[in-house]
């Protein structure tokens, strides 16, 4: 019985111990994130919607580039998978360790708000990207693009692939896609006024699904024979039309371009199938965002409408309405950049 | 804390020995799940309060608690549920679809608390629902409450769609998140402190309580000495259907966002924390106050690691080893003790809770 007793305390104390070490040498590994370079408090920390996501690891890495430039400490911090109110734990956390600035791209519109003016009541700026918060709640966003550029880049493409003229079609996603209804709209006004050789055939609808673009596309090609080129505003709509075309006969014939990630039409770009297409740099989001939080930091700006700040290499920016700072047309990818991109 | 386990007397002839009761009663309050747990908890903290930077704030305990009250409620009713030897997996889905109601009704311009007990009524309703197909229709209950976690979960998302509700009033809003008058003491608290009395009483000092226990050592021995089964774990289900839909409301008010996909996944921290509390998954063992340690230890190690810099993914790993190693623990314990007992008897022993 002695023996018994003995036991049991000997392995719950070292079961105690274990933790205590693990948590103590956690803690000494991870050390204080705070303080900065010289006065102000250059503290950074990126909060993706989740972490391991490629296109989140390419545009924190433009952050970091951006924060080493001008000598702050950079940090990445997030959840493993998006949800709701996984951001908000984490939010908290930073307040508590008085970061310089948050730069997070959004879970939720309403759900991380309340941590977000705690965050601010403390002090810290908090800047949006890619996906943003209540326009209330953070002091700016950096947004990758608005319609009007993407339904020009989109335009402005086919037209320099098809020379300008010839009939054309769109492959979208659903039919009532909120993003893409508007673009189409644009672009078909855009057309109109700007590239009247140019004949929009008809808008066909893939639902974002990939067998589905894929038969679309093939139906398209059949229906309307003299068919020039097909805009995709949708990143599955331009994989599927590119994987249609690019082991059909009309390889080469029939221009296929809009809105994709890298590595889904890198296979596509290098064959010849696609010869451009776009989307924002989402590198050049992360740097803009992080100096965009440099100059809250510096007090040189607010996030009211008006005031600009110089983002580094890409040059000078200005807030608009509602505290939003637009990155800039749609980046182009081709077969002489892609190689650089890993999203 | 009384002691929990009313020790099944077999065919002990003569000899009054009682496992259970094999040592004196500060030893056996002292020497068990709960209290190791409990302990770990405070060593924990004053090691993270002097190890990690920040950790020490009153603040962090402001967010530890609003952070972990969800997780907290729902422990209560998963507790009885787990000693009855039966699980409720649909907690977390309850808690969406609760969120979903509230945001619903909200929209369409109920008035808050009308929309409120709308949402606690669909709980005990969906409480109802896994109560009845486990004992009447007498499924499993891991079964049963896997598929009502995909259908609550569709139910919550097909009702909200992708959008997120987000006009509640402020009085509401504010009210989840306030703190107690003069401290940083989320009001939640008192809410979790008066259900765990209640909870408490109810599993530690009523016949109903003993029964639960009862139906969780053996369901045979309990069903012959006049617990009502079918309709204990009856009632449990509904008290953990409707605890989920409370807590769905907190949860929706803490974030002002009402949507479909809130809690995905809460669940599993739930059982988790029951589990690390000391409660046996085959039932008939824990204790609340181990569950509730158990629940904070997670939320404090969560908070201190992240304080720390450490990323989410270590933190998953040191969460899960915690457990692993809890369970582990146990289960050695109680060997190396049925070992001794058998070495010094040289009898074999056949009753399997040796150390509790």
């Amino acid at each position: 019985m002695f023996q018994t007793r003995h036991s049991v305390r000997l392995a719950g104390v070292a079961t105690l111990a274990a933790a205590a070490m693990l948590l103590a040498g956690c803690a000494a590994s991870g050390g204080s994130s705070s303080g900065g370079s010289g006065s102000k408090n250059y503290a950074i920390t990126f909060l993706p919607k989740n972490l391991g996501n490629a296109y989140f690891d390419t545009s924190d890495a433009g952050g970091k580039k951006a924060i080493a430039e001008f000598k702050g400490t950079y940090a990445e911090v997030g959840p493993a998978t998006a949800a709701p109110d996984a951001q908000v734990s984490y939010i908290n956390t930073l307040t508590q360790k008085q970061v310089g600035a948050i730069v997070l791209s959004a879970d939720d519109q309403k759900a991380p708000c309340s941590a977000i003016n705690q965050a601010q009541k403390a002090g810290v700026k908090v800047v949006t990207f890619d996906s943003d918060t209540a326009v209330g709640c953070r002091d700016l966003f950096i947004n990758q693009a608005t319609a009007d550029g993407i339904a020009k880049v989109e335009v402005d493409m086919i037209a320099k692939q098809i020379n300008d003229s010839g009939e054309i079609a769109i492959l979208s996603a659903s039919a009532n896609a909120t993003n893409q209804n508007a673009w189409i709209d644009l672009m078909k006004k855009d057309l109109a006024a700007n590239h009247p050789n140019i004949k929009l055939d008809d808008v066909v609808y893939g639902n974002d699904d990939d067998q589905t673009s894929f038969d679309k596309t093939a139906a398209l090609l059949q229906t309307y024979p003299n068919l020039k080129g097909i805009i995709s505003p949708t990143t599955v709509g331009i994989a599927a039309a590119a994987r249609y075309i690019s082991t059909s006969a009309f390889k080469g014939k029939v221009a296929v371009t809009g809105l994709g990630t890298p590595n889904q039409m890198k296979a596509y770009v290098k064959d010849g199938t696609v010869t451009a297409f776009a989307l924002w740099n989402p590198g050049d989001l992360g740097y803009l965002a992080a100096y965009a939080a440099k100059a809250l930091i510096d007090g040189t700006i607010t996030g009211k409408e008006g005031d600009s700040f110089k983002a580094g290499t890409l040059g000078s920016f200005k807030v608009g309405k509602d505290g939003t700072v637009l990155l800039g047309d749609p980046f182009q990818y081709n077969k002489d950049n892609i190689d650089q991109f890993n999203f | 804390m009384t002691t929990t386990t009313s020790p099944t007397t077999g065919s002990s002839s003569g000899g009054r020995n009682y496992p259970g009761y094999g040592r004196p009663l500060w030893q056996r309050l002292l020497i068990r799940r709960e209290t190791a747990i409990i302990a770990l908890l405070v060593v924990v903290i004053v090691v993270a309060s002097a190890a990690v930077p920040h950790f020490g704030a009153p603040i962090t305990y402001n967010f530890l608690l609003l952070d972990t009250a969800p997780i907290l409620l729902i422990a209560l009713p998963m507790t009885l549920v787990i000693i009855t030897g039966e699980i409720d997996l649909s907690v977390a889905s309850a808690m969406g679809l609760s969120s979903s109601i509230i945001g619903l009704l909200t929209q369409a311009h109920w008035p808050f608390p009308a929309a409120a007990a709308i949402a606690l009524l669909v709980g005990l309703i969906g409480g109802a629902v896994n109560g009845l197909l486990v004992t009447r229709v007498g499924l499993p209950s891991l079964a049963v409450t896997i598929g009502t976690l995909a259908l609550y979960r569709g139910l919550a998302q097909g009702l909200l769609g992708t959008t997120a509700v987000t006009s509640f009033p402020a009085f509401w809003t504010d009210l989840a998140t306030s703190t107690l008058p003069g401290t940083l003491i989320p009001s939640v608290t008192v809410l979790i402190v008066v259900l765990a009395l209640i909870f408490g009483a109810l599993l530690h000092f009523t016949p109903f309580g003993r029964g639960i226990y009862a139906i969780g050592l053996s369901p045979d021995a309990a069903a012959f000495s006049g617990v009502k089964i079918q309709r204990t774990k009856f009632i449990l289900f509904m008290l953990a259907g409707f605890v989920s839909a409370l807590a769905g409301i907190f949860y929706t008010l803490r974030f002002g966002s009402a949507r479909g996909d809130n809690a995905t996944g809460l669940e599993l921290s739930v059982v988790a924390a029951v589990l690390l509390g000391g409660v046996s998954i085959f039932g008939g063992r824990g204790a609340l106050p181990g569950v509730l340690a158990g629940a904070l230890l997670i939320g404090v190690l969560a908070s201190a690691l992240r304080l720390a810099g450490i990323t989410s993914d270590v933190i998953n790993v040191i969460t899960g080893t915690l457990l692993v190693l809890s369970v582990i623990l146990t289960s050695f314990l109680a060997w190396l003790q049925r070992m001794r007992l058998s070495a010094g008897r040289k009898r074999r022993e056949t009753g399997g809770s040796a150390s509790s």
